[in-house]
């Protein structure tokens, strides 16, 4: 059985060191120093969102907002041909749609290595984590053949989102937590007033690990989300298809470029950039906590 | 089948979803990687012997042996010279990234426990920020003539800095963005391995006398050593694959002089732009080999000293 560290870390009483308030300080700075660095790229972004272009660099640079956050959206639209808000809806469906589907097929098994006994589930179970161990980078080129020349998937979000449905580590965090939170009993029960497999993990299972849920959902989410590798090798670069990523790279690749529209590329960079922050503060303690359990093995 | 003795409900539906439903609910994965993954795998094994490009259509494959392979390690390609930007990056932004976590972890853990949540959020942020988003950021304040980096410099006298043109520059100012997006998560992941070590030890300590720095090279790190193996771990395996970073920040060439240029680039461009699969394919499985030499390298090291745990 694997207890998170959240469980073992019993929140006793902690002796108290007296300790003089100018001892702190240097602890303090230190720590305001890290969280100024951590979220200072996050607020120039958005302080350079709301600047006009020409002032994205200028001297002293802006350290407040400005007042062009409107009239950057309209030059965003207008380099990216009114496509943004269909980019962030191509970024949105992959994301949600990997994101059910993670859900729904790791859940599955996570809840049957959690808590059937079958012939083989040791052998099963260790060649899923055995798969964890190949790097993503070696599969780039092979996927991206399958894609191409045997499903002529190459262009298609689908080429995003199935590879990745069951995977070895949402379905180890799912087995994880199954197995210490959820009693078998509850199973047996649930088994006793007739209801079928499927259903006890509809029903019974399901609602009971909706924290790790989360977890592996937001996780997921902003993987997808972010995937700009996978959009770029299977070529989601049609008006139709193209995410926010790719986009970004079209429009600010090149850094050393000064003659593009800087205001709107730093909208783009913002919009692409709120969702997570969205998603991740509704949910970071609970995503910490979950990830960080999986790294504890017993 | 016959011989069973047990009643014929042991033929029922119930029974039977009963024993199947388990191998029901964990084959699509197996379904999944066999499609997607072992499959992939051993066509890339396959093409790595031989020269290929997809435009040349199935089955048109030149067999050229190890022709790929020393192809790569020889003088003439990039492939070497890639491997040693990667390692230079990753080590540039790796040995930091743990320099400082550790300790900003113990401080958070001992000193600022109340805390522990909200700048375990703030810190964790980069990390799950977007790379290609960042890197515009990044590049923005990177800027030679216009970027706020030289700006400050120049408030303090200092000339300013190429910090994407000047080769010499290049490793460091793609390892500040990488060990930007990663010293938060290496925090968070201390903070979770301090968890989970005993009060108990600290007291006992405490008594003893110890002081702060005794408790932590004496019972933090030795406490923290397979949380430090997992971390490690996973900043190796990260760092040997660099892609987006350098990417965005120098474009697909790596820059001037090519001092940006990481291996998973030089085997996008080789793949996706020239469309060699077969070379693209042999340098992917040396990439993979440097990898496991390094996590074996990493393991080796984690368990030589520490063998009696």
């Amino acid at each position: 059985m694997t207890t998170t560290p959240a469980q073992r870390a019993a929140p006793g009483p902690r002796p108290r060191r007296a300790r003089l308030p100018w001892q702190r300080v240097p602890i303090w700075a230190l720590m305001l120093l890290a969280c100024f660095l951590s979220v200072v790229p996050f607020y120039l972004m958005f302080v350079w969102a709301s600047h006009p272009s020409a002032e994205v660099f200028t001297f002293p640079p802006h350290l407040w907002f400005g007042d062009a956050f409107l009239s950057n959206f309209q030059g965003l639209m207008q380099v990216t041909d009114g496509q943004a808000p269909r980019q962030f809806w191509n970024s949105l469906y992959i994301a949600l749609v990997s994101t059910l589907t993670t859900l729904f097929f790791c859940s599955l098994a996570g809840y049957a290595f959690a808590m059937y006994d079958f012939r083989g589930k040791g052998a099963l179970f260790g060649f899923i984590l055995g798969t964890m161990l190949i790097p993503p980078l070696v599969m780039d080129i092979p996927s991206f053949l399958v894609m191409n020349n045997f499903l002529g998937w190459v262009g298609e979000p689908r080429a995003l989102w199935v590879p990745g449905m069951a995977n070895a580590f949402g379905i180890f965090l799912m087995r994880q937590y199954i197995s210490s939170a959820l009693p078998r009993e509850l199973i047996e029960a649930a088994r006793m007033d007739g209801a079928t497999e499927f259903g006890i993990y509809r029903q019974v299972v399901l609602p009971l690990i909706r924290p790790i849920l989360a977890t592996l959902g937001v996780v997921t989410f902003v993987g997808a989300w972010n995937n700009f590798k996978g959009a770029l090798i299977m070529k989601l670069s049609e008006p139709d298809t193209m995410t926010l990523p790719l986009s970004l790279r079209r429009l600010g690749g090149g850094a050393t470029n000064v003659n593009v529209d800087w205001g709107a590329i730093m909208m783009l960079v913002v919009i692409t950039v709120i969702p997570l922050l969205i998603v991740f503060l509704l949910a970071s303690r609970q995503v910490i906590s979950g990830l960080t359990s999986g790294a504890v093995k017993d | 089948m016959s011989q069973r003795t047990a009643p014929r409900a042991s033929w029922s539906y119930t029974r039977f979803q009963q024993r199947f439903a388990p191998y029901l609910f964990v084959s699509p994965f197996f379904i999944l990687f066999a499609v997607f993954g072992l499959f992939p795998l051993l066509f890339s094994l396959f093409l790595a012997f031989h020269l290929w490009s997809p435009l040349d259509g199935m089955g048109n494959w030149k067999f050229v042996g190890f022709e790929n392979f020393t192809l790569a390690l020889g003088p003439t390609d990039m492939f070497w010279k890639s491997l040693k930007n990667t390692l230079w990056i990753g080590l540039l932004s790796g040995i930091p990234q743990h320099l400082v976590a550790l300790p900003l972890a113990f401080i958070i853990h001992h000193s600022l426990r109340r805390f522990q949540g909200t700048l375990s959020t703030v810190l964790f942020l980069p990390y799950i920020t977007n790379a290609v988003a960042i890197a515009i950021v990044f590049a923005t304040l990177y800027s030679e003539r216009l970027g706020i980096l030289n700006y400050l410099g120049g408030l303090v006298g200092l000339d300013p800095v190429r910090w994407l043109g000047d080769p010499n520059m290049v490793p460091y100012s793609v390892a500040a963005v990488v060990f930007w997006r990663y010293v938060g998560w290496n925090t968070v992941l201390y903070l979770s391995g301090l968890q989970a070590i005993s009060e108990d030890v600290y007291e006992a300590a405490t008594v003893d006398g110890a002081n702060g720095w005794q408790k932590f090279w004496y019972i933090t790190l030795p406490l923290l050593r397979p949380m430090m193996f997992y971390a490690f771990t996973l900043t190796i395996v990260g760092s040997m694959q660099l892609f987006e970073e350098p990417f965005m920040l120098l474009n697909d060439g790596g820059g001037s002089g090519g001092a940006g240029l990481t291996s998973a680039m030089h085997i996008f461009n080789t793949a996706f732009r020239d469309l060699d699969m077969g070379y693209a394919s042999a340098m992917s499985w040396l990439l993979f080999l440097a990898i496991f030499a390094m996590s074996m390298l990493n393991n080796y090291l984690f368990s030589r000293d520490g063998g009696k745990k």
